[in-house]
């Protein structure tokens, strides 16, 4: 049992991470935290792809010498989850500009980023 | 793939010349449904159209891949969004600071580029990618309402960036699998390894996260603020496509990536699509009753009108399908057609609190009647396009022998008719309290007759629907899919 999760802690780790993420998105009741949270959910979807294409003993995917030699694929870590998580960095990054943008507008009106405050302020 | 060159090239022309932002909006818009147009022609008469971005080839690079289906839902989306968008700069005129036209009109083509993108992608992750445009696109636009309309976009925000988050967690497993994120590929190589616990946790994830972004019930609370808090001209352009188009992404995971045994035999995913669909669509119909504000009666009515597709996909065969497809054209088109004529009727009245609509009928006669027409679509009356989605469900419902689904369906029609009625009982015969209504004109003429356009395409795709059906859409999920 606890061998097992020596194995595969990095998941455990990302698991977890993800629970916080999403417990501060739904939980919390600031806004501001709500946000944090997602940050924390979004990181943990980063680190699982890393985690899932870990190879041991790879290095960095540059083949020297032309490609008509066959390559070994243990040698090289593949790229492609890496490059994909440049992109989720981009789109996360891309939220959290537009949700501090509302996140001000709201603290303008408002005085407080605390949801029942601003609830009862609206009504 | 031309829609998205023109669509980002006229955001960032848009950035620079506020005042032409409407017209090269127009423009982009209009262009992408020509080039949808051509391709669905192209896609009808010569198969599939595959292009390789980049010159890579499909498992490596990314595929742009279009069928019969994407072909037709990008026609729908784009006809749409262009009706929607001709009277938006008179729509939005009251209602955005000055020379927010500029920003808006390059969100509203980030909104388009990312639709489009979703819709004729041939890869998992970029569909990720396109979901977020669009889904950034829309918290924006519904924020740019200000005030209450701000919080309920931050609301927006969370929730369908868990949904967005949960796809990628979906694709991550698939591609940790199978190795691919091409479609296609994926399709192949799933079913030697579909009985992992690891793809099982895949198809959960991505459906909750597709379905929340869909407002499928019980996932659906952004829903009813953000239509309601966002500007006419915004909730006019979302709430008829946005939804739809994630709706349709379900739609092309089921049928072009998990194997079609797998929502019916190996998960009771379809099971629960039936019964969730069947539920949202009497909650969202008693919900809509309850309602004193037009915009958020609307709202709940879209929450059961996407029950409908959820319902459709679930009971997973032909007829069903083709009922959903049909729903999302036809449910576009009334949804753009009532949410207009409700900026109209801010527009020109001011209020869109139900009670206040008393003697608008006298009023606003043109306005008002394409409203009934929409209604009365929503019902189901025959000669509109909304009888004959309605009618393929049943079809489906009964060629599943899922009596319930048939009889929530019928039921439905007429729960729906109560909350219409209610409303157009007061726009006709209501008495105004004070003369509050007395100086209401007529809307302007530019947006009489797009609102116009859509009560008339309403009765018109309902006359040539078998066309569409057995043109199209036979075509795109073919007799024998499902069980």
């Amino acid at each position: 049992m606890f061998d097992d999760f020596l194995a595969r802690y990095a998941y455990w780790l990302t698991t977890v991470l993800m629970v916080i993420g999403l417990y501060g998105m739904l939980g919390k009741r600031n806004l501001m935290k709500k946000l944090i949270g997602m940050n924390i959910f979004q990181s943990a979807i980063i680190l699982f792809f890393i985690a899932g294409s870990v190879k041991e003993g790879a290095t960095v995917p540059i083949i020297q010498g032309g490609h008509h030699e066959a390559i070994d694929v243990a040698a090289y870590a593949n790229p492609l989850p890496h490059v994909l998580m440049l992109t989720a960095i981009v789109v996360s990054v891309a939220i959290t500009g537009v949700a501090l943008a509302f996140l001000i507008a709201m603290y303008k009106r408002h005085g407080s980023l605390e949801e029942p405050t601003i609830l009862g302020d609206m009504q | 793939m031309v829609p998205l060159l023109g669509a980002f090239l006229a955001s960032v022309l848009g950035w620079y010349r506020a005042k032409l932002a409407y017209t090269v909006t127009l423009a982009s818009v209009g262009f992408s449904l020509a080039a949808s147009v051509t391709v669905l022609v192209d896609v009808l008469r010569n198969g599939d159209v595959q292009y390789r971005l980049g010159g890579w080839a499909p498992p490596i690079g990314i595929e742009v891949a279009i069928d019969p289906l994407s072909a037709f839902v990008a026609v729908v989306v784009t006809a749409v969004a262009l009706i929607v968008l001709v009277p938006s700069r008179q729509l939005m005129a009251n209602e955005l600071p000055a020379g927010g036209g500029g920003p808006y009109a390059s969100v509203v083509l980030l909104l388009m580029a990312g639709l489009t993108g979703i819709i004729i992608t041939g890869d998992l992750f970029n569909l990720f990618v396109f979901l977020e445009i669009a889904s950034l696109a829309a918290y924006a636009l519904v924020a740019v309402g200000g005030g209450k309309a701000t919080v309920s976009g931050f609301r927006y925000l969370i929730l369908g960036t868990i949904g967005g988050s949960f796809y990628l967690l979906g694709v991550g497993l698939i591609y940790f699998m199978t190795g691919t994120l091409n479609m296609a590929d994926a399709a192949r190589l799933l079913p030697e390894v579909q009985n992992t616990t690891t793809i099982v946790a895949a198809v959960v994830l991505i459906t909750t996260g597709l379905g929340l972004k869909m407002a499928l019930f019980p996932l659906h609370q952004w829903l009813p603020d953000a239509y309601a808090y966002a500007p006419s001209a915004v909730s006019a352009l979302i709430a008829p496509i946005v939804t739809k188009v994630y709706a349709y992404a379900l739609i092309r995971m089921y049928l072009s990536v998990f194997p079609p045994s797998y929502i019916t035999d190996v998960l009771p995913i379809s099971t629960v699509l039936v019964i969730l669909g069947m539920t949202g669509i009497v909650f969202g119909s008693v919900m809509a009753f309850a309602q004193q504000d037009i915009r958020r009666m609307l709202a709940y009515s879209s929450i059961s009108q996407l029950a409908f597709i959820a319902l459709g996909i679930g009971l997973a065969n032909s007829l069903a399908l083709i009922g959903a497809v049909l729903h999302i054209m036809n449910h576009a088109v009334m949804k753009a057609c009532l949410f207009l004529a409700v900026g109209s009727i801010r527009r020109q009245a001011g209020t869109a609190s139900i009670p206040q609509l008393a003697g608008l009928g006298r009023r606003m006669p043109l306005t008002m009647g394409a409203f009934t027409v929409g209604a009365l679509s929503m019902i189901g009356v025959p000669p509109s396009s909304g009888f004959f989605s309605k009618w393929y469900l049943i079809q489906g419902g009964i060629d599943a022998s899922n009596w319930a689904a048939v009889a929530v369906i019928l039921i439905s029609s007429l729960l729906t008719a109560v909350y219409f009625f209610k409303v157009l009982e007061k726009i006709y015969f209501g008495i105004p309290e004070h003369s509050q209504n007395e100086a209401v004109n007529e809307a302007p003429a530019i947006l009489v007759i797009p609102t116009w356009v859509f009560a008339i395409a309403m009765v018109a795709l309902g006359v040539v629907n078998a066309f569409v059906v057995s043109g199209i859409l036979d075509k795109a999920i073919g007799p024998n899919w499902g069980i």
